[in-house]
């Protein structure tokens, strides 16, 4: 049985049946009229033999390409691409089927940050009263390492309302280079949590090794293809439209081995997209439109996410500002624009401007991961421990985002009224008002242990003193202590065996 | 028989089962006798009264903190067992004098003028009643004169008095000086209790205790009667 997520059962739209239209018919006009620039040629040969308008950008320094993409390729690119996407897991049970059709949300991590944030919690003590203490937490950038790579994994492996595992930390060790990056990568994510693993490749040539040690641990290709435990993602698309000469090879490599794969495009409103609301909407989806029909060309009926990590421009610095509320806005658009294409949405929540945890860290995440979520995404990508607008990681943020999750989750119940439990419940009402107390208190009992009553935020401090920072830290510790279900003794020989470049410190049998 | 029956009450209060229709937690317990019921039996088959007291009511009471404390019951439980100590309590008080076993202590109880926010109230009779104390609810928006009379009559050993409102918290300042006025001051101690109150205000207004929440409450009585 694959992962339930939660299914919205009315999901939050904020376009009309034709402003959705009207981004459609936007989104082909630019396909079709205004076109993209391709940098990569074996894409470009594609699109001319398939019908599209391609001719060669005379001036450009680089081989490039310009290429008008008629409606006729778009359309039979929707409907070959299957409106079900299977992301399979170590653990089949934490497989995850996403219909394009049905609103049902998993919650994924992600994504690949440069920065691993330490928390420490040093006493400081009054000046005033130095018998007055207390202790503030204090959090410590560095680079983040394959062990960070393997905790983040493991934690997210016990964090139970993570669905999904996208690697969340860039492997900077001494030894990891270009050409074993992707296999460490790879198999520190796959060794340290049973569930679905996502990841983009540093480097073409380690796909086929990647692939084969997912083959190796589905146990042959066969079951690799009914259980994709690893899936890909590709930004291809650079905004404002154009087609990225490696990125654009390795998504055509992915497509033609039939694994799992997201059409990124990340524009952002104000710099690389227009600022205003229907302009980033036509784009986007022009561009995702564009990515789909050439995976689809190159293998028809290729698993393919509908990708959007759409961003609003900070007006102070031009980065990105995923703490607005913009920024939401288009997620939700751009579910509702997937979900008119039947497809599965990845899309994106949770993503602070802040650098580390705390208040406002707290209120950008939960906006967004709230209404992000009622807008029925399929793969959300909601930033389990991210800050600084996806460039720093840290655990104890991932460990607060749960309790979050678990609240959305919660909330997204359905109500469960019928005429049964009306009956009970007036029932109750006449037997409580004729008593001389009229308490209900007794009839919380039978519901207290169902799970049909909310628990309490789990990091609450006793008194008057906030210490949800400690309280989520000893949870993480807890967390860190459990047992990790690594890949069986004989599969992990087997895997270094045959694929090159793995650390030998990734193996936990090693000693014996 | 007498020891057997007496576990069972131990069970029953622990579960928080007054009568036989209740649910406990554990699953399949409706239908059986609840506390009311062995409680009867127990009676009728010439149990020990103080020893159905102590070693079913009070130390089962004991087991049902202890699960609190550990977070293992919620509030909700604890009132259930509290409420099936009290009914018991109830069945008990005509065989305490015969049996030779001192009451614990009387109390009045009400929400005073102007107010007619109960909950608070009512979940401390609860938790008293479970205690083994004998309370009398005389009910909400009493004034000052009311409650003065019914000190009057009852001769209560302790005087609770509730308030949900910053409007209505002056009323307990008005009873006390009604009380000191008609000469029954030093007859009762007085606790106060709600959400507006403090411990400050007690003292202002010349209380003799503050309750911050329902358990606070009864172990301020406690204390109170363990001193005399």
């Amino acid at each position: 049985m694959p992962r339930e997520g939660i299914l919205i059962e009315k999901p939050l739209e904020r376009l009309s049946c034709e402003q959705v239209q009207q981004i459609h018919d936007a989104s082909i006009e630019i396909l079709n009229n205004l076109g993209l620039l391709c940098f990569n040629k074996n894409a470009a040969k594609i699109y001319q033999g398939s019908g599209a308008a391609v001719s060669k950008v005379s001036g450009s320094n680089i081989p490039c390409w310009h290429i008008k993409i008629p409606e006729k390729l778009v359309t039979a690119a929707l409907d070959s691409a299957p409106c079900t996407v299977t992301l399979g897991a170590r653990n089949p049970d934490n497989a995850l089927v996403m219909r394009g059709d049905e609103p049902r949300v998993y919650f994924i991590t992600g994504s690949e940050t440069n920065t691993w944030l330490d928390v420490d919690f040093p006493t400081y003590v009054s000046k005033a009263d130095p018998k007055k203490e207390i202790k503030i937490p204090e959090f410590k950038p560095r680079r983040g390492t394959v062990a960070d790579l393997c905790d983040s994994a493991h934690v997210c492996e016990h964090l139970e309302t993570v669905d999904g595992y996208i690697r969340t930390v860039n492997i900077q060790d001494k030894d990891i280079n270009e050409d074993n990056k992707d296999v460490n990568k790879y198999f520190a994510c796959l060794n340290n949590t049973t569930k679905h693993v996502m990841s983009g490749l540093t480097n073409l040539k380690q796909l086929d090794d990647v692939v084969k040690m997912a083959e190796i641990i589905a146990g042959g290709r066969d079951n690799l293809k009914n259980n994709p435990l690893i899936s890909f993602i590709t930004c291809l698309v650079k905004s404002p439209l154009q087609f990225v000469d490696d990125t654009t090879e390795t998504f055509m490599e992915v497509c033609k081995r039939g694994l799992p794969i997201v059409v990124s495009s990340s524009p952002q409103a104000g710099t690389s997209a227009p600022i205003k609301e229907a302009g980033i909407l036509a784009q986007i989806n022009a561009e995702v439109l564009a990515g789909i029909t050439l995976g689809q060309l190159v293998n028809k009926g290729t698993p393919v996410l509908y990708g959007t990590v759409p961003v609003r421009a900070r007006m102070d610095t031009l980065g990105d500002s995923y703490g607005s509320v913009e920024t939401s806005q288009y997620n939700i658009d751009c579910a509702q624009m997937a979900r008119f294409y039947s497809l599965p949405n990845y899309s994106t929540s949770g993503v602070c401007d802040v650098k580390i945890p705390g208040q406002q860290s707290s209120i950008e995440r939960l906006f967004s991961d709230i209404l992000v979520t009622l807008s029925g995404p399929q793969f959300l990508h909601c930033a389990f421990g991210l800050l600084d607008c996806n460039s720093v990681f840290c655990l104890l943020q991932a460990v607060l985002d749960n309790a979050h999750f678990k609240m959305i989750k919660f909330f997204l119940k359905s109500p469960g009224i019928n005429e049964q439990e009306l009956e009970t419940v007036k029932k109750q009402i006449r037997d409580v008002v004729a008593t001389p107390q009229k308490m209900f208190i007794n009839y919380i009992r039978p519901v207290m242990r169902t799970g049909e009553i909310s628990p309490p935020y789990p990091f609450e401090g006793e008194g008057d003193s906030d210490s949800v920072f400690a309280l989520a830290n000893g949870h993480l510790q807890e967390l860190l202590a459990k047992p990790v279900e690594h890949i069986d003794r004989a599969t992990t020989a087997k895997i270094y065996r045959e694929i090159p470049g793995l650390l030998p410190r990734l193996n936990v049998y090693k000693g014996g | 028989m007498s020891s057997n029956i007496i576990e069972l009450i131990r069970e029953n209060v622990i579960q928080g089962r007054v009568t036989k229709d209740d649910e406990g937690i554990e699953e399949g317990m409706a239908g059986q006798p609840g506390v009311t019921e062995l409680v009867e039996e127990a009676l009728a088959s010439g149990a020990d009264v103080s020893e159905v007291i102590s070693k079913g009511l009070t130390a089962s009471m004991e087991v049902v903190g202890q699960k609190f404390e550990t977070g293992e019951y919620f509030i909700p439980d604890m009132l259930a067992s509290a409420e099936a100590v009290g009914a018991a309590m109830e069945i008990l008080k005509p065989h305490l004098q015969k049996s030779g076993i001192k009451p614990k202590g009387k109390i009045l109880i009400a929400t005073v003028k102007g107010d007619i926010h109960d909950i608070g109230k009512n979940i401390v009779i609860i938790l008293l009643r479970g205690a083994g104390y004998q309370v009398k609810d005389i009910g909400n928006n009493i004034e000052a004169k009311d409650i003065v009379k019914a000190v009057r009559e009852e001769k209560p050993d302790y005087l609770g008095l509730s308030a949900l409102l910053t409007s209505t918290m002056v009323s307990m300042e008005d009873t006390i000086q009604a009380l000191e006025e008609s000469g029954l001051r030093d007859k009762v101690k007085i606790i106060i209790g709600g959400a507006p109150v403090s411990e400050e205000y007690a003292r202002e207004i010349g209380a003799d205790g503050y309750g911050a929440d329902g358990f606070h409450a009864v172990s301020v009585i406690e204390a109170l009667n363990d001193s005399e």
